[in-house]
């Protein structure tokens, strides 16, 4: 093996050295990948050049056989950097492989399933910025009269805040019950992400309930951005301002509990701050932005007013999001 | 995106001044700072943000983080300065409720 690659090396350098053509260049170029895809060191290239022109010219001056094993020697750490090269690329490969496996696992623990109840059409989308997310929304229903939906934001992005949402699932899952009351959502999640977090983290979490058969949305807020309300009969949006502390900040914490009639075409609009922190150049993309964006789309089914909203933003920000970016939006029909 | 952060120590009061931006970037520099002294007991820690023109939240988890930490060791922070963006960012958080902080443009309290 070594020997056929010795004198398939003779060969193109005889080849060079008489003609200097770009065809023999280019097959130099060839044979180099092929060196560099069997881990040939640079040292062992360099010796099998001299080996090479010794065969071929061994009429040269000994100086250029000196000067080449100086060369040689030289090129060992070269070599030596290529390799530690070479496995850090392998480690890299590692820690994708497993970091893949780990958004997989991610995405098959955060499923959910959009509320299938009368008079209510759910638009969703949560878009991570790296392979975690850091967002969550999560619904629980039972498909005839109520549907619960929450939705989290974890401080930071990337693996720690996609292994802290575990906990919020968890949380939610063991109320498995669909009209479960944002208050005590709240407050007995809250308590488990204390007991668990660093001092640094926390979490911020909205969580509404809704009735079809009232049509009210009971919600609370744990320090989340506030919700939208969008009044169809007037065509105005407001906040949906809670009183109520970021999870993971105090143990025993009292979350507020309010409520909101809607009438037909009204939504609600939840949002992560990577939704209404975006910047452009000019500053900051102020909320009123996004109103008109939900407004030009109003009459459309509210997965179609998501999606223009994140299409639109993420065309202002240049295709540059900085956060992970998570709406829903809860249209009365 | 950079960030400023002076901070004097007198008699287990610390006062200083942050500036810039305080982001996932620059987060950890304040943290490094602010750690020097979290585990002194009852230290008094009084921070000028006037001059902060954004903060996200890894920002606001380093406060948070450095409040808990003084609280523990009977101490007390408090903020003050705060833009209408920064006040807002506290409020609907709670954390204004919890924490003293100080819009800039009032007096003492």
């Amino acid at each position: 093996m070594v020997q056929k690659i010795e004198s398939q090396y003779r060969e193109i350098l005889k080849q060079y050295i008489q003609m200097q053509s770009e065809q023999n260049l280019y097959e130099g170029q060839n044979f180099s990948r092929k060196l560099i895809a069997e881990n040939t060191s640079p040292e062992d290239v360099i010796s099998m050049h001299k080996a090479a022109l010794q065969e071929l010219h061994e009429e040269m001056p000994a100086q250029v056989w000196h000067s080449f094993d100086l060369l040689i020697e030289m090129m060992i750490s070269y070599g030596m950097a290529l390799q530690e090269r070479q496995s850090l690329i392998k480690r890299q490969e590692e820690l994708r492989v497993e970091m893949d496996l780990a958004a997989n696992v991610q995405e098959t623990l955060l499923k959910t399933t959009l509320p299938n109840v009368s008079g209510l059409d759910i638009g969703l989308l949560s878009i991570p910025l790296r392979k975690m997310n850091g967002d969550y929304v999560y619904f629980i229903s039972d498909h005839k009269r109520y549907a619960g939906v929450a939705v989290a934001d974890v401080i930071g992005k990337g693996l720690p805040a996609a292994l802290c949402m575990s906990m919020i699932k968890f949380g939610m899952d063991t109320f498995n019950s669909p009209n479960a009351r944002p208050e005590e959502v709240l407050s007995v999640i809250n308590r488990i992400v204390e007991k668990s977090i660093d001092d640094s983290m926390f979490v911020s979490m909205f969580y509404g309930n809704y009735d079809a058969e009232t049509a009210r949305l009971t919600y609370g807020s744990a320090g989340h951005e506030p919700a939208i309300l969008y009044r169809a009969e007037t065509n105005s949006f407001f906040e949906l301002h809670a009183k109520g502390l970021l999870l993971g900040v105090a143990p025993n914490v009292a979350y507020g509990e309010y409520d909101v009639q809607l009438n037909e075409n009204d939504m609600v609009i939840i949002m992560t701050d990577g939704v209404t922190e975006g910047r452009n150049e000019d500053g900051f993309i102020e909320r009123e932005v996004i109103f008109d964006l939900i407004e030009a789309k109003k009459d459309q089914p509210a997965q179609t007013i998501a999606q223009h909203v994140f299409n639109e933003l993420e065309r202002m920000q240049n295709a540059e999001l900085k956060d992970d970016f998570s709406i829903v939006i809860c249209k009365k029909i | 995106m950079n960030i400023q952060v002076d901070l004097t120590e007198v008699d287990n009061r610390v006062t200083g001044s942050i500036s810039g931006e305080i982001d996932a970037h620059t987060a950890p520099v304040l943290r490094e700072k602010l750690e020097v002294f979290q585990n002194r007991p009852s230290l008094e820690a009084e921070l000028d943000l006037s001059e902060v023109n954004y903060m996200d939240s890894t920002g606001l988890g380093v406060f948070v983080a450095f409040y808990k930490a003084l609280n523990n060791n009977g101490g007390h922070v408090k903020l003050i300065g705060l833009s209408s963006r920064l006040k807002r960012l506290f409020d609907i958080t709670g954390l204004g409720e919890i924490m003293d902080i100080e819009a800039a443009g009032k007096g003492g309290i």
